[in-house]
């Protein structure tokens, strides 16, 4: 069973483009129209950079919370502000909440309806997580797309899936692996992926 | 000369945010939509490099530009658009219009529905 968080739909999704959001999406059509850009060689120069920024600056606050009870503390409470406390602020003033994995509930975030995503602490989006495919199933069957992921949970885990607004984002805190103690908190940041944050990986010791 | 040339060129471009591994950082996805369309034009040939560094800096020289940079990105797409424009490859009317357009269908497009051009309702 999964429990899609429908509470955050009150929240009002505001559907807007910036002026340079808008501009960019006018740029590409108009260039595609006259063949002078592929969409595909677009996305896959976009996706060389993706993991190569930002995904750091979540880690170190994953570490963190993983390492400083006061701060994880802090950052159930608001996590907007603990997030900011280490340098890390979107520029649209956009809400963070923190979801912490336990050994009963996973959790796993999408956007439904377009990508939003907390950039200033995970960099880009993967170009999964704005395929029409990956935001329609993560909150039909999760489970499935965890499979997909290679992450096989037990039955008995409750799947939590946070759908994104533009105002409000998810990062997920995973579950601090056993045997990580006595790791520094720059050790603990290593391992922690792109994907762990967004809940479709675990971290683990090794691999 | 570098003869593993793991970066394009554009990475070069005068005043771009960089990380410490000299990795291009962007503030949002659109930032690097746009970085990424502008190596894609110039690998096809489009425009040279000078040509490029020349409309990138008149842009980010303009008066009125932030201090701090923080709208580094609004002049790349600023040096690009004007870049097509001079060249006749795009119109910048044309530009303006769609940009509307997509802004107007943005807002009209309901919650859980992928946005569309065609949901403008001005269309």
């Amino acid at each position: 069973m999964h429990d899609h968080d429908h509470h955050d739909h009150d929240h009002h999704h505001d559907n807007r483009y910036s002026d340079m959001q808008a501009r960019v999406k006018a740029l590409e059509m108009v260039l595609t129209e006259k063949g002078l850009i592929d969409p595909a060689a677009i996305d896959a120069i976009v996706e060389t950079y993706e993991t190569k920024i930002g995904p750091r600056n979540g880690a170190h606050v994953v570490a963190k919370a993983w390492t400083d009870p006061d701060f994880a503390d802090w950052l159930k409470r608001d996590a907007t502000a603990a997030i900011a406390s280490l340098g890390y602020a979107g520029r649209q003033g956009e809400h963070m909440r923190a979801v912490f994995n336990t050994p009963e509930t996973h959790n796993l975030v999408v956007c439904t309806l377009c990508s939003c995503y907390p950039w200033a602490v995970l960099g880009l989006p993967p170009v999964w997580y704005k395929a029409p495919a990956y935001r329609s199933r993560a909150v039909i069957d999760p489970r499935g797309i965890l499979a997909e992921f290679g992450l096989q949970l037990a039955d008995t885990k409750k799947i939590r899936v946070w759908d994104s607004t533009a105002e409000l984002r998810y990062l997920v805190i995973p579950e601090q692996p056993a045997d990580s103690d006595g790791l520094t908190e720059e050790a603990l940041a290593a391992l922690v992926s792109r994907d762990a944050m967004i809940g479709t990986a675990i971290v683990e010791l090794s691999r | 000369m570098s003869v593993c040339e793991t970066l394009p060129d554009l990475v070069q471009s005068p005043g771009l945010p960089k990380s410490n591994e000299g990795e291009p950082v962007f503030p949002e996805p659109w930032a690097a939509e746009a970085f990424a369309m502008t190596v894609h034009l110039h690998q096809n040939g489009l425009f040279g490099w000078s040509e490029w560094a020349a409309a990138l800096s008149s842009e980010v020289h303009k008066p009125g530009r932030a201090q701090d940079g923080s709208d580094y990105f609004d002049c790349w797409v600023a040096a690009l658009s004007k870049l097509l424009v001079d060249k006749g490859l795009a119109d910048d009317t044309q530009i303006r219009g769609l940009q509307a357009s997509w802004q107007r269908a943005a807002e009209a497009t309901p919650h859980g529905q992928p946005i569309q051009l065609a949901n403008d309702p001005l269309r």
